[in-house]
């Protein structure tokens, strides 16, 4: 019996830091955005490192990722998720970024053209 | 006590009855993953007018984020109390945890509402196209989740803690999580860096 109570007490425990610890990043996130301590490539990477560790913090203290028994499907499942969506998301900007570059709109490539033009007179 | 028993016996095994419903959530990451895509894409293109800078306001979506931060962690209250299987205070979660869902929603509405009013709909530019499509993909969730909960408080209230309605609760546990994680995101990218870029 008393075994169970301190099985009882350590998860309330857990959810109760998940709760503070994530509160504690959204807070951190919010300064940094709100009073500007990091300019433009460097906000986004801080921004984006608070937001994955709350996704850890979450994932372990609220989906008890960590405490499944041995075929840990669910944390294999999750794993693989992650590397989709990163493939997703940073190809995707990847891919756009390039194609941005190679089709300019056509009145932009006739304008470049005639500066070529010019400039070889 | 018979409840206290079942529920302790779907709870703990709930790692292998919950397997579909997790691939169900991982699948839904995906879908999000494709709309932050577009939106990341998009947020830019903002048509000459507002982006999101001028648009939004970081105290409300603040609250906003304190306010489903905390109805996460009731919804884990409310499926610890069930493991403890202790009916009465379940139900106080789970009504806790409502609430405050619907405290969350009635505030995108309004702001959704604030923004329609001001004449940034989603036809104005393809940067609000992308951002309605995202956050509203979310309220769309949450709205399921709050008809989940309601039902289910209902069912609990009736016929009390049974096999169905305790593997139920377990679900809902990992829907109403995720939602928070996927709000993170959307609170980081959409309104922390939009609004400080």
């Amino acid at each position: 019996m008393s075994k169970n109570t301190n099985k009882i007490d350590s998860s309330l425990i857990n959810y109760t830091a998940g709760f503070v610890f994530s509160i504690l990043l959204t807070i951190t996130a919010y300064i940094v955005a709100r009073d500007g301590l990091f300019q433009s490539w460097a906000l986004v990477y801080v921004i984006l490192g608070l937001a994955v560790s709350q996704l850890f913090v979450q994932a372990f203290f609220f989906l008890h990722l960590g405490e499944e028994k041995k075929p840990r499907l669910n944390l294999m499942t999750f794993i693989f998720t992650l590397i989709v969506v990163t493939i997703l998301v940073v190809c995707t900007l990847w891919i756009m970024k390039n194609l941005n570059y190679n089709m300019m709109p056509h009145e932009q490539d006739k304008y470049m053209l005639e500066q070529n033009n010019k400039s070889s007179f | 006590m018979t409840d206290t028993v079942i529920a302790k016996h779907q709870l703990e095994s709930q790692g292998k009855n919950n397997f579909g419903f997790w691939i169900y959530i991982m699948t839904d990451c995906v879908l999000f993953a494709t709309l932050f895509a577009t939106y990341a894409v998009l947020n830019r293109a903002t048509a000459g007018g507002p982006g999101a800078k001028e648009l939004f306001s970081l105290p409300f979506v603040l609250a906003e984020t304190m306010i489903l931060l905390t109805s996460s962690f009731t919804c884990g209250l409310a499926v610890l109390s069930a493991k403890n299987g202790n009916k009465k205070q379940l139900l106080y979660w789970l009504v806790i945890t409502f609430l405050l869902g619907l405290a969350f929603i009635s505030m995108e509405i309004y702001e959704f509402n604030q923004l329609i009013y001001e004449g940034h709909n989603w036809t104005k530019s393809a940067f609000l196209s992308a951002y309605f499509v995202l956050v509203g993909t979310h309220g769309l969730h949450i709205i399921t989740g709050l008809t989940w909960i309601a039902v289910l408080t209902k069912k609990i209230t009736k016929s009390g803690l049974t096999t169905k309605t305790s593997g139920s609760l377990a679900m809902l546990g990992i829907f109403w999580h995720f939602l928070d994680i996927v709000w993170i995101f959307i609170f980081s990218f959409v309104y922390l860096i939009g609004a400080s870029l």
